[in-house]
């Protein structure tokens, strides 16, 4: 029984209570390597499989802030070093001017920023995912919950993990191939 | 389910603090508005209406903004606003004494606004053309009727909601959210016609359409300050100890950050679209503000009232944390302070940078004032609304 036969274990429950309460009890008995697949966010799930440091906010900061950086050169580059341009008698360098720019920029590159990086992070695109193979699966999108154990996690076994799970009174639990 | 596990009635020992805190306020208050009266008699001349007028809009700011808040929540819903509502009631329920306090306001109009003399205005075409608006008799009828508006969202929001009290009839919460739609539009025309009227009208050449907004963002925000900092007051005692959850400060700190830059945002509009027309009749606004002292405060304001609370609010954790979130919201009222100084201040004293003591005593009197008659309402009822409709429902906001 070795532990790369399989994708994981994964457990089938119909409402969104009964899988938070599941994933709360798989955190306790120590799994790690798990997630939840449900067909619209639930808040309390981020808590039960504690995902709520991640490196996004870190991405988006220092995109925002290449953007801002970015976003003030270029006008210093137009108007002062590449057209410079007697504006109002104004000085060449008339940052108040840039603000409004260097903030569109910033939020623009923080914007794509979080857009790529939550893509990144989450491994898209990915043409193959096991998951897919537990038949019963599609219904992830429409309302059904799902809970699976990945094998990788230290604490699991084949045989020990399905038992645990059933536990918890879902309506189904299966294998999840490869 | 936990609303009858909880008991919203004030305790004991909260009552018995509440009272010792209003009593020890109040009396720093009289006394320090006595010693700015003291001033008018024997200080610069002028000075008592110049500091008052300050400190009075300011704090005139956090009540009105409170108002605006309970509207509001009336119209979102959501968590935060139902254990925000019993102190924004009882902040609301201090306009009746700052309609007492505008009388002083009244009483100063010779001193501290031109246009109210005939011999100016005589000698000032650009006045002349203003004075339709800009006359004592107007000025003071639109005063009272900002008032009346007011004191009459204020008296009916809190009628219905202690008769939601004691009857638990949903028909309250029906008529508090017909109310506060109009409500609402109402505070915010009738704050930029204050703001142009109390606090603009002290350079009557100067104007901007920006300047309202900016009083609507700056009311938003010394609320939410106020109410953040007064809640996590609250919770070291029963009941709100039970109540309040990371979460509810987690929306409200949000709501905070949007307001600071909501103000942020207002400030350098103003600011670009006046420096870039630099036209002879909008710049001697920001020239007077950006030299000598003036140009101090205004830094103090780009960092303290923006940057610095800007870049800590962006942390969730830091939101969700009581002692921090608190003093946060009590730097941000201070530069609040700050802010309404630097705008209503310096037409004033004629450009000069002369803080006066007054300035101060002024400050600590209405705040005492104001503060302690807002403790006094506010211990008149439970601190959470019986039978507000989502009040299960904002209980067990962020609960496991």
């Amino acid at each position: 029984m070795t532990k790369t036969d399989i994708y994981g274990v994964m457990a089938e429950f119909d409402n969104p209570t009964a899988l938070v309460n599941a994933a709360r009890a798989a955190r306790e008995k120590g799994f790690r390597k798990l997630d939840a697949y449900t067909p619209f966010p639930i808040e309390e799930l981020t808590d039960a499989l504690h995902l709520h440091k991640n490196k996004l906010p870190l991405i988006v900061l220092v995109g925002g802030i290449i953007g801002g950086i970015l976003g003030y050169l270029l006008q210093y580059y137009v108007t002062v070093w590449h057209f410079p341009l007697n504006i109002d008698g104004k000085p060449l360098h008339s940052w108040p001017s840039y603000i409004v720019i260097t903030f569109e920029m910033t939020v623009l590159c923080a914007g794509l920023s979080a857009v790529f990086g939550l893509l990144a992070l989450c491994g898209l695109p990915q043409p193959y995912h096991p998951t897919f193979n537990v038949p019963r699966f599609a219904l992830a999108s429409r309302n059904r919950f799902f809970l699976c154990i990945e094998a990788t996690d230290p604490l699991f076994d084949r045989k020990h993990t399905s038992e645990f799970l059933e536990t918890l009174e879902p309506k189904e639990v299966s294998e999840v191939a490869h | 389910m936990m609303a009858q596990m909880l008991n919203f009635e004030i305790p004991q020992d909260l009552a018995r603090d509440l009272k010792q805190w209003r009593t020890r306020i109040g009396a720093v208050g009289v006394i320090a508005l006595a010693l700015t009266l003291l001033g008018a008699l024997i200080g610069p001349p002028g000075q008592f209406f110049r500091s008052y007028l300050w400190s009075y809009v300011l704090f005139l700011g956090v009540s009105l903004g409170c108002l605006a808040w309970l509207m509001m929540q009336y119209l979102t819903g959501g968590a935060w606003g139902v254990v925000i509502r019993r102190p924004a009631e009882a902040a609301a329920r201090t306009l009746p004494l700052l309609a007492l306090l505008f009388i002083p306001i009244v009483i100063g109009v010779p001193t501290l606004y031109s246009w109210s003399h005939a011999n100016i205005v005589a000698a000032d075409p650009v006045l002349q053309h203003k004075s339709m608006y800009l006359n004592f008799p107007f000025f003071l009828g639109r005063a009272v009727f900002y008032f009346l508006g007011w004191l009459f969202c204020s008296w009916y929001l809190n009628r219905w909601s202690e008769n939601e009290d004691r009857t638990a009839s949903p028909v309250a919460h029906q008529k508090m959210a017909a109310l506060a739609g109009p409500g609402v539009l109402f505070w915010g025309v009738s704050v930029t016609f204050m703001s142009i009227d109390w606090v603009m009208s002290l350079e009557p050449h100067w104007f901007s359409t920006m300047y309202g907004l900016l009083f609507i963002a700056g009311q938003g925000l010394s609320s939410m300050a106020f109410l953040i900092a007064l809640l996590v007051l609250l919770s070291q005692y029963e009941p709100m100890s039970r109540i309040l959850t990371h979460r509810h400060l987690h929306d409200l700190g949000k709501l905070l950050l949007a307001a600071v830059m909501v103000w942020a945002y207002f400030s350098f509009s103003q600011f670009l679209i006046i420096w870039t027309g630099n036209l002879p009749e909008e710049i001697p606004f920001y020239l007077r503000r950006l030299t000598g002292g003036w140009w101090w405060l205004a830094l103090l304001l780009v960092v303290g009232h923006f940057a610095l609370p800007f870049a800590l609010l962006l942390s969730r954790d830091l939101k969700r944390n009581f002692k921090l979130i608190s003093r946060i919201a009590i730097f941000i009222l201070f530069m609040r302070a700050v802010d309404i100084y630097w705008q209503a201040a310096p037409d004033t004293t004629n450009g000069v940078f002369a803080p006066s003591w007054m300035d101060l005593t002024a400050f600590i009197g209405i705040g005492g004032i104001w503060l302690a008659y807002f403790l006094t309402n506010l211990a008149q009822r439970p601190l959470m609304p019986l039978h507000d409709p989502h009040l299960e429902e904002a209980l067990e906001h962020g609960r496991e």
